[in-house]
């Protein structure tokens, strides 16, 4: 999920080639005035000049320096130490179940030498001008600030050496520091941190910090710490996005219209006023197509409590014009795409004559595949709670971009931006849906509304269904032209699918670059002759991130059809698969058509085909693979790049004789480079693998009229534990070094569990399935 | 006039009949740790127990609730120690955290009835609680812990 939506909306913008986008709102302005924030630590930023880059390689931002507002790493923004020795470290990411408050708290931790127990996390409000990018999403959060907040806790180390060397008149090179205890060893002193902790604040930060030796780490890539929030979790006490409580709060809830675009034509509240408890009915007006990150409009109740709001919303009476997409309906849009995707479309990428190589071909082989859209449906829906009054707002949210929130409060309520605090909940959940801060702007709105009571606004699950920000809709066609051995000397992939640019700009109709980048243009396979195209597609709901994004459909097909191709050639699918991919080696990702890269430096983060391979020998290995299956049971593979991390998955299922799928073991291999927390990357995998089951086996939301048809978690299905796999088994391949770049963790997981599940059905059954979900598919027509 | 209980204290409500438990808790009683997931039933993030038995509060009417004991996540155990909770800290099961609290409520009903329960049992108890961020395998390894069936995960957890 990567919103640099200055970068995006420019992008949208080039593709529609209408009008300027909207970009964001941005602090740039300010950041230029806080350049003393800035302090002399910039020097390790990774030296790039490098003869063999090219100008633009060279003067390209990447990374976290690319992001808005970049970075930051003053050990005084971030660690506060207490008389009595408590640590308090700022965290500026936004937590969600990714374990981004532990790992940073940790990071900073050993490089400071404290004692894990001492140490405390406080959440940042939104303000990317002090601490640099916030928008958690991308997978990037440990990816972009790993070694900043090394360097923050290690300035912060030697602060404290430097005043108790100075408390004893000695120099600070005879002055250690170790698990929050500062030691002169020649006169047999010790101070604790707590001690000193006023006088190293008093210092200035120093330019240069001598970080640890890895091989020193005490909580780094140990996996011994447990989650920071672990206790207030059990306990009931974490305080998620509609927990705060303000006094004379008051409790919102919108009736929203439910096709895009729509708008209220009249409304009839009598009978909603009648109902006890209710404060206020009013209409909001929503921001046209294309609506971004703003509300959709329709009409609010504010009241006393949760029970009258819901009540009064369902007794108003609306009428609504639905807008230019009132007829939108997947079933037709599906078979539009699958046409469409059968033509010729905008090539993104080339290389050597397919057209002259199919013409040749032994064989040719053609699929096409399909993903529906997919609502990310964290447990807790959007919820904020704010407070407008006296010309000041303030917010309490579950966001994943209060940078974001606080820009859109201030376009929404005309405020400037000293005005506008926008505090950062634990999420509940979040998977992209909380990149978009529209019921933020909501719950502000309707405080402005009430004279300026705290007012909060919690969706509801059928809120959160129709009117999401869904995963795009995608039919993907792939052909092949083959050799007499069966490898393929051609290759045409077609990827068809709305794009998110089309919630920033006029629909550009065309997947954007980072898009493009999630798997299609980058696929890395040893093939001579290959074309990408993007037909156009129109998008006709709120498009927006879905973790792993465009991975998912692209891998889904990718990885299905190279099992298509082994079967054809009479080879075993992982054999055939590494083949195809070839042998180890490293691509520059921009010689392939990726201009994107995830942001990231390509000769930093080139593809590497080795660290492919790598994950896809382990998972097999793990499962065992090539091993006699039972009948009814088969595995199946798929290996993908995606978030500059490696993953592969062998699934392995049982198919019964009605055609249910039972996942009944799946081995998931990663490869993320050098790791920060390994009992966080072991969690996200096994996250990923049921969130990736649930879009492989029941997930699906469709349209009528415009509507989404699901409204619960009853239609809309996603997997229980009696559904989830007995065996879940995370190898983690180890590569690099902590100096080194580092890969996303919260998304990959996610693409290859799809294609590695409908592959092993494939296996176990002879069915093969091109469309997602599975549901009976297994049964046969 | 409504008379219940609510970990271990008395009250009453005078509001209307029909509001959900899990709002009469949240917004006029101020226990914020359980949580709406789905307002139908069908999630289980708002679990708690009523006269001992777990229940999905945002579908039980506070009237249902007169005369009876309401136990939350708050209320599980005075210390936060029930063994579920300190199974859920020993296997760092909980990633967002959110569904926890109806998870744990649910665990602790399934142990009170069953205190050995199988992987069956468990999958059987424990399907009407999603967690999206897909924590299940260690839903079942903390249950098994807190039933004593296993020991906690080895190894120094700071």
């Amino acid at each position: 999920m990567i919103h640099d939506l200055t970068l995006m909306a420019e992008q949208a913008a080039k593709e529609a080639a209408t009008r300027p986008a909207l970009a964001n709102v941005s602090r740039r302005g300010i950041l230029g005035g806080a350049g003393a924030l800035v302090l002399a630590l910039s020097l390790r930023a990774p030296a790039r000049a490098d003869e063999t880059q090219t100008k633009e390689q060279k003067e390209h931002k990447y990374g976290a320096d690319g992001m808005p507002h970049g970075w930051r790493d003053d050990p005084k923004v971030f660690i506060a130490i207490a008389p009595d020795g408590t640590v308090t470290v700022t965290n500026h990411r936004s937590e969600m179940g990714q374990g981004v408050r532990t790992s940073i708290a940790l990071t900073v931790a050993d490089e400071l030498e404290a004692d894990w127990p001492k140490v405390k996390v406080v959440q940042a409000y939104g303000d990317e001008a002090r601490f640099g990018n916030q928008d958690t999403d991308g997978s990037r959060s440990l990816r972009h600030f790993f070694q900043h907040f090394r360097h923050a806790g290690a300035a912060m180390r030697a602060m404290l050496v430097e005043a108790a060397a100075k408390q004893w008149g000695v120099p600070a090179s005879e002055v250690t520091a170790k698990n929050h205890t500062l030691t002169h060893a020649k006169s047999g002193r010790t101070l604790g941190y707590g001690a000193v902790a006023e006088a190293a604040g008093k210092l200035p930060v120093p330019a240069t910090v001598t970080l640890k030796d890895p091989k020193d780490f005490r909580y780094i890539g140990t996996g011994k710490i447990g989650l920071i929030d672990n206790f207030d979790i059990t306990t009931g006490k974490a305080v998620y996005g509609a927990d705060t409580k303000l006094d004379g709060m008051l409790y919102a809830a919108i009736a929203r219209p439910p096709v895009y675009g729509g708008t209220v034509k009249s409304f009839d509240d009598s009978d909603a006023k009648k109902v006890a408890g209710v404060v206020k009915i009013f209409k909001i007006d929503g921001a046209p197509i294309p609506s971004e990150f703003m509300p959709l409009g329709g009409v609010a109740v504010v009241a006393k409590n949760t029970w009258a709001a819901l009540k009064a919303r369902e007794a108003l009476k609306i009428t609504w014009d639905d807008g230019p997409n009132a007829t939108y309906d997947t079933d037709v849009f599906r078979k539009e795409l699958e046409e469409t995707a059968r033509k010729p479309g905008k090539v993104v990428r080339t290389q050597g004559d397919v057209d002259a190589a199919m013409a040749k071909a032994k064989k040719k082989v053609v699929a096409e595949y399909f993903v529906p859209h997919l609502v990310q449906a964290p447990m807790e829906p959007p919820a904020a709670i704010a407070r407008v009054k006296d010309g000041v707002c303030e917010a309490w949210a579950s966001t994943q971009g209060p940078q974001a929130a606080n820009d859109r409060l201030m376009k929404a309520l005309n405020l400037p931006d000293d005005k506008v605090t926008v505090n950062v909940t634990l999420l509940g959940g979040g998977f992209g849906r909380k990149s978009k801060p529209d019921y933020v702007v909501e719950a502000a709105l309707c405080s402005r509304e009430v004279g300026g009571a705290p007012v909060k606004l919690a969706w509801t699950r059928d809120d959160d269904i129709h009117h999401g920000y869904y995963h795009t809709i995608s039919a993907e066609r792939i052909e092949a032209g083959l050799d007499e051995k069966g490898m393929p000397v051609a290759w045409l992939h077609r990827s068809c699918a709305p794009t998110i640019g089309s919630i920033f700009a006029p629909d550009p109709k065309h997947e954007l670059p980072f898009e493009l980048g999630m798997g299609l243009v980058n696929t890395p396979f040893s093939i001579p002759n290959m074309r990408m195209e993007n037909p156009e597609a129109a998008a006709h709901v709120r498009i927006g991130w879905f973790r792993s994004v465009s991975n998912i459909p692209h891998a889904f097909a990718i990885q299905s059809f190279v099992s298509e191709l082994a079967h054809e050639a009479g080879r075993d699918p992982k054999e055939y698969l590494l083949d195809l991919i070839g042998p180890p080696k490293k691509i520059d990702p921009t010689a392939i058509g990726d201009v994107w890269n995830y942001g990231e430096d390509p000769s930093r983060y080139p593809i590497d085909t080795g660290r492919l391979r790598g994950v896809i020998e382990a998972a097999a290995k793990g499962a065992g693979w090539g091993r006699q299956m039972p009948k009814g049971r088969g595995l199946g593979i798929a290996g993908h790049y995606s978030f500059v991390t490696y993953t592969a998955v062998a699934a392995e299922v049982e198919v019964d004789e009605k055609g249910q799928v039972k996942v009944q073991a799946i081995d998931i291999a990663v490869d993320c480079g050098p790791q920060v927390n390994p009992e966080r990357i072991r969690s996200q995998m096994e996250g990923a693998v049921v969130m990736g089951m649930g879009l492989a086996l029941t997930s699906e939301i469709t349209f009528k009229q415009g509507r989404a048809q699901q409204n619960n978690f009853d239609g809309y299905e996603i997997i229980r534990i009696d559904a989830a796999p007995k065996v879940v088994r995370v190898h983690l391949v180890p590569t690099g070094t902590y100096d080194g770049p580092l890969g996303g963790v919260g998304e990959p997981g996610v693409p290859p569990v799809a294609p590695a599940i409908a592959n092993a059905v494939f296996a176990a059954t002879g069915r093969r399935v091109r469309q997602l979900p599975i549901r009976d598919q297994a049964a046969g027509a | 006039m409504i008379k219940l209980t609510v970990n271990g204290a008395a009250r009453s409500f005078d509001g209307d009949p029909d509001m959900p438990l899990l709002w009469y808790l949240r917004d006029e009683v101020g226990l914020t740790g359980s949580k709406f997931g789905c307002g139908a039933a069908l999630c289980g993030a708002c679990t708690i127990h009523l006269g001992g038995t777990a229940v999905r509060s945002c579908v039980t009417p506070v009237s249902e609730a007169e005369g009876k004991e309401i136990v939350t996540i708050e209320g599980l155990s005075p210390d936060g120690n029930h063994p579920v909770q300190v199974a859920w800290r020993d296997q760092n099961v909980a990633q967002c955290g959110y569904c926890q609290g109806g998870q744990i409520m649910q665990a602790a009903s399934l142990l009170k009835d069953t205190p050995k329960p199988t992987d069956a049992q468990i999958d059987d108890a424990m399907s009407g609680n999603i967690c999206r961020c897909g924590t299940y395998p260690r839903i079942r390894a903390a249950i098994h812990q807190a039933a004593g069936q296993t020991a906690a995960p080895k190894g120094e957890r700071l």
